[in-house]
């Protein structure tokens, strides 16, 4: 079963994307930071990352560089999801490293859309 | 509503459009046809056929075929048929037409743009390997609402999330407000035209490549086939024909005959 790492502050969010991602047969993980995230991604590399921008202690474009940066951290997918929809946002998260771009809100139609064109479903 | 009342609105869009609906499909009528209703100042659909049938007005008559045909499109619709595009019917075609150098594509239902300029955009992406190359790309539909749609070339967030790449968004669209515009240089490989494919199909010259996807679902079996003999004539000889997943030509027209390995491909029969 492939792994999806979520990201976001809000937990109402979290639970939203978990059942989504649940429903798409991944196995879920959940952090409500940045920091969070990367302590995750340090004990094991998931395949996805669906990623909030916004989030307190690290915020979702700082997680991202750093994941680049990391041993085998060029290997996940990385989707964005977030309320950031302007093409200033957008053009630094495909600078950063992300494969692709939700803006919120989303439902379950737009995340599968994505996952299928990045090539994991 | 009363069958002789259903049978008035089904035959009308049976004659105007192909569209077939069955008897099941009585509630889809009511729901999609209220707010037409409502619009012309009637309190129901059953008012609404009454006033059509008393007036016989034309406007009346596309309104109702308007508001019952299917739409939905979006981006990249399916992925396949336009991977297959650009990685082998492209490049067969710039074989083909190495002298010409030009090239006409028919998306023949072309709803509210995206079919049309998903192509469009993958030509954009060729642009190196077409430098000196000219080409075409139309668009056609029998709603004028959805073609006035389609020209603006504007759609939602929701519209541009389901199946437009993000890099690509951000290269081919402006953003204005909320909505994402297809930019100009886009937009200006694309014609938009009306025409019904229920009639001849020749004052509209030949294609090399016909999309004509998710429409034919909408019909019955003589009409497809007579809509895929008209498309035989228009279609050139070495010519593709791309079908929706959950079209085929098989025991329908013995003009076109499957493409080996290519998936919602087709070609003519000699
Ligand atoms: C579901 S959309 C398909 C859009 C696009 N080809 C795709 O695959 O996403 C079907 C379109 O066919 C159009 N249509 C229905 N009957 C037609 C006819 N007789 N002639 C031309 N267009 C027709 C409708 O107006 C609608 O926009």
């Amino acid at each position: 079963m492939k792994s999806c790492l979520i990201v976001d502050d809000s937990k109402v969010i979290r639970m939203v994307a978990r059942k989504i991602m649940q429903e798409l047969s991944f196995e879920t993980i959940e952090a409500a930071d940045g920091q969070q995230a990367i302590d995750e991604c340090v004990k094991r590399m998931p395949e996805a990352v669906l990623l909030d921008w916004n989030m307190p202690v690290k915020n979702g474009i700082e997680f991202l560089r750093e994941l680049r940066g990391m041993p085998g951290g060029d290997a996940p997918v990385v989707i964005f999801c977030t309320t950031e929809n302007d093409i200033a946002h957008i053009h630094e998260a495909i600078e950063a490293g992300a494969n692709e771009y939700i803006m919120k809100p989303f439902d379950s139609e737009i995340i599968q859309a994505k996952f299928v064109q990045v090539g994991l479903l | 509503m009363t069958p002789d009342e259903f049978n008035y609105i089904s035959t009308l869009l049976k004659n105007t459009s192909g569209l077939v609906l069955s008897n099941d499909k009585a509630y889809l009528l009511e729901s999609r046809l209220m707010p037409l209703a409502r619009s012309n100042d009637l309190t129901s659909v059953e008012d609404l056929v009454r006033k059509m049938r008393a007036t016989n007005d034309p406007k009346l008559a596309t309104s109702v075929m308007e508001a019952m045909t299917t739409n939905e499109s979006f981006f990249f619709r399916d992925q396949k048929p336009f991977d297959l595009f650009r990685t082998e019917l492209l490049p067969q075609l710039m074989l083909d037409r190495a002298v010409q150098k030009s090239f006409r594509i028919w998306s023949a239902a072309a709803s509210s743009g995206q079919e049309p300029y998903t192509l469009s955009i993958i030509l954009k992406e060729e642009a190196a390997k077409l430098a000196g190359w000219r080409y075409e790309i139309i668009g056609t539909d029998i709603s004028h609402d959805i073609l006035a749609k389609a020209r603006a070339g504007m759609y939602s967030q929701f519209e541009v999330q389901r199946g437009m790449p993000i890099q690509l968004l951000v290269k081919y669209f402006d953003k204005i407000d909320d909505q994402w515009q297809v930019k100009k240089e886009i937009r200006d490989h694309v014609i938009y035209k009306y025409f019904n494919l229920l009639e001849s199909m020749l004052s509209l010259g030949k294609f090399d490549i016909i999309f004509c996807r998710n429409v034919l679902i909408y019909f019955d079996p003589p009409t497809k086939t007579k809509v895929l003999s008209e498309i035989a004539r228009v279609l050139q000889p070495d010519g593709r024909l791309i079908l929706g997943g959950a079209e085929t030509v098989l025991g329908i027209s013995d003009r076109f005959a499957p493409v080996q390995g290519k998936r919602g491909v087709y070609q003519l029969t000699s």
